[in-house]
């Protein structure tokens, strides 16, 4: 049969793919004077650079930013790529976006494709809201009948509507950002390519972009998503592929990966300290220095019993003089679902101005209230009058919550799968009706009435 | 092919794999970015005019004191041979075809470090920069080009039919820019010297091309052997069509259109062989 079905067929093959960097490249021929001080010595080597064809580098000249990656992607497919920072993700997207060329194996794509590595590329500064959408949706592939039809849609999700004949210049970053963001999300591919563009704007932008990618999803079109944000890869894609230096370690459901990723040395851990203050979190008014996890005896663990209080701790500078402040912590599952925020009410600290110095805020949660499974921890510091935010470092910290099962949690005697996002240990009554056959007995509850 | 019952929309698949030695043009591609290439020339011209204080001006300003001063120096005082015809619209037929080319020239051999950052972001086809510069000159040119009809009216020249060929000769212009812009471009990104040489080189073409002199100062197989120089067979042609120069370009434009189409598909090919390096050099 010559008219396939798309779906189930493979959007995206990928086939031992491999791209090698050369080091110190440009450096070696910045200057047109080096090739022609190296053509007196060797007049055939300039004419070999010019046409590309320069020999091989040697192999201490070169890195492998991706070698070997196999992987396959059917049409519909959310598909998500971890990796710590030089594992091979951008590389890759770039790859498959058509941007620069393997050096070795190949890629197939079925489908028209669309890529955004960046949102607002091409936007100039000189030009009105209204032209940059249109620039930017050219740039990205969108027609120009295309861009005309879902034009006031775009101007309406980045919430510009009385700025859209002001030149973006005096855009404020904010507003920049929503635009960008706004054209990229109304591309329109059938396979479309992401990297990391959701860390952008305010929280609640985040969001409205999340659920937006969300959307994309739905409408069965083929996604590979790169990024950082745990909990939103958890919650976006059904399966993930995590790089490590430039290969393929895992390949599988989303939640199973995300948990290997934060437990593995790689990702997040449960105590992260930055220990120069000049590449810590943070603005001029303070710093993130560390973040902790703790258990009820004060030691740091990343395995906590279902029933037994966690504490959040994070250890800041203030720097600046005059702030008030108030710590902040969002708690994740590993299907990126955020579970509830927390903001800091020590009565002692609250509304009052913190000289410089080193701050510890600890936060305990309740035993008994988390559910089974991997948290991940956003530590941010606002100050709220006014409202500013030092820093926000996402999944700063993760742990796991274990059920013992050994019966006196939530799940009292049943030792199969609880489904559920928290799981907070009930105040349980059960009465006989009067005259049943269990006579006068009262039953009451696993959990102990207080 | 069986009829398939319902409307399907083919479904491209697209190989990537590692490319060596010389590929294709891939034009229809080219053909299919054409909105792009639009938005890359209006984007230029929309820019342009909102940064500079005296816009479409410049278009005239640069080519019009050049011939103010050329008329003086070389015209007046230097006595030079203008084939019969006023100096200064002798000069100013020259200029406005060459100041199309220079700026056509000087602009696309930087396009491609200049839309570094697109490169590294976007996939598109990478002929699109250095094509959508020369073309957002052509309005220049068109500004420019209005002044020199002025110009005809003042000095009373009647153009003959001979100026149904104007256009063949702007579009000689517009392929001699292209093809020395896509070699200039690549090279760029590799060695960034060639900006530096750009100024240097469009004032040295400058005078190689018969701009302030006439080219029969030249003579027999020296003048089809000057036409090599693509601007040549450009400014006589300009000076031919419009001007009604007795000057007998037409051995120069043969030379010149051979080397021009010669250096444009000498171009486009080594563009297309470099293409694949750009995002990670630029």
């Amino acid at each position: 049969m010559p008219t396939s079905s798309s779906a189930g067929a493979a959007a995206i093959r990928v086939e031992a793919l491999g791209k090698r960097y050369r080091i110190g490249r440009r450096a070696r021929y910045k200057a047109l004077r080096d090739v022609i001080a190296r053509a007196a010595a060797a007049p055939a080597r300039i004419a070999r650079t010019l046409v590309g064809s320069a020999p091989a580098p040697s192999p201490e000249e070169t890195i492998w930013a991706l070698r070997g990656v196999s992987f396959e992607v059917r049409h519909g497919e959310v598909v998500g790529i971890i990796g710590r920072n030089g594992a091979g993700k951008s590389t890759l997207l770039k790859i498959l976006s058509r941007i620069t060329v393997p050096t070795e194996g190949r890629a197939e794509i079925t489908g028209r494709i669309g890529s955004l590595l960046e949102v607002g590329t091409g936007f100039h500064q000189e030009l009105t809201g209204r032209e940059n959408i249109f620039l930017n949706g050219a740039i990205l592939g969108m027609r120009r009948a295309e861009i005309a039809r879902k034009f006031d849609e775009i101007v309406a999700f980045a919430g510009v509507e009385k700025f859209v004949d002001t030149q973006v210049k005096h855009y404020s970053s904010g507003m920049y950002l929503r635009l960008a963001f706004s054209v990229a999300a109304h591309l329109d591919p059938e396979i479309l390519l992401v990297d990391e563009v959701l860390a952008v704007g305010d929280a609640a932008f985040q969001r409205k972009c999340l659920d937006k990618m969300q959307d994309v999803g739905r409408h069965g079109r083929t996604v590979l998503f790169v990024s950082h944000n745990m909990p939103a890869i958890a919650r976006l894609c059904e399966r993930t592929i995590m790089l490590d230096a430039g290969g393929v370690k895992l390949d599988g459901p989303s939640h199973r990966v995300v948990a290997a990723y934060l437990s593995s040395d790689v990702g997040t851990t449960a105590a992260r300290e930055w220990r120069d203050p000049a590449t810590a979190p943070g603005d001029q008014t303070a710093k993130l220095r560390a973040v902790r996890v703790r258990a009820p005896d004060g030691t740091v663990t990343d395995a906590i019993d279902i029933r037994r209080p966690v504490g959040i701790e994070m250890d800041f500078d203030v720097c600046e003089p005059g702030w008030t402040f108030a710590a902040n912590f969002d708690f994740y599952n590993e299907e990126g679902l955020l579970l509830f925020g927390a903001i800091e009410t020590d009565p002692e600290w609250r509304n009052r101005v913190r000289e410089p110095g080193r701050y510890t805020v600890t936060a305990w949660v309740p035993g008994n209230l988390l559910s089974e499974g991997t948290i991940i921890v956003d530590a941010e510091l606002l100050t709220t009058h006014p409202t500013a935010q030092h820093f926000f470092e996402r999944q700063a910290v993760a742990f796991h919550v274990v059920d013992s099962m050994e019966g006196d949690g939530a799940r009292g005697d049943w030792g199969g799968s609880m489904p559920g996002v928290i799981r907070p240990l009930l105040r349980w009554s059960t009465h006989a009706a009067s005259g049943s056959e269990a006579g006068p007995l009262r039953a009451v509850g696993k959990a102990d009435a207080p | 092919m069986s009829s398939a019952p319902t409307a399907q929309t083919e479904v491209p698949t697209i190989v990537i794999r590692p490319s060596s030695g010389w590929i294709g043009l891939k034009l229809h591609e080219l053909w299919e970015y054409r909105e792009l290439l639009y938005f890359l020339v209006w984007r230029d011209l929309k820019v342009r005019y909102k940064q500079t204080a005296l816009g479409a001006a410049w278009a005239v300003i640069q080519p019009f004191f050049s011939m103010v001063v050329f008329s003086l120096f070389f015209g007046r005082l230097a006595k030079m041979p203008s084939d019969g015809i006023p100096y200064p619209i002798f000069a100013y037929t020259g200029l406005v075809p060459w100041t199309f080319f220079a700026r056509g020239l000087t602009q696309s051999s930087n396009s491609l470090v200049d839309s570094a950052n697109l490169i590294r972001k976007v996939y598109f086809p990478r002929l699109t920069i250095p094509i959508s510069d020369v073309l957002s000159g052509l309005v220049d040119f068109g500004i420019a080009f209005a002044v020199l009809i002025g110009m005809m009216l003042y000095y009373g020249v009647v153009p003959s039919s001979r100026i149904v060929w104007l256009p063949a000769f702007l579009l000689l212009a517009l392929v001699s820019a292209l093809a020395v812009g896509l070699w200039l471009s690549v090279l760029n990104v590799e060695y960034r010297d060639v900006k530096y040489t750009v100024p240097f080189l469009t004032q040295f073409w400058m005078f190689a091309t018969p701009i302030v002199y006439p080219s029969s100062l030249l003579k027999g197989k020296w003048r089809a052997l000057f036409g090599l120089n693509p601007m040549v067979g450009v400014v006589e042609g300009f000076r031919w069509s419009l001007l009604g120069a007795k000057n007998s370009p037409g051995p120069m434009i043969i030379a010149s259109s051979a080397a021009a189409i010669a250096l444009l598909i000498g171009g486009a090919f080594y563009f297309r062989r470099m293409e694949k390096t750009f995002a990670d050099v630029v």
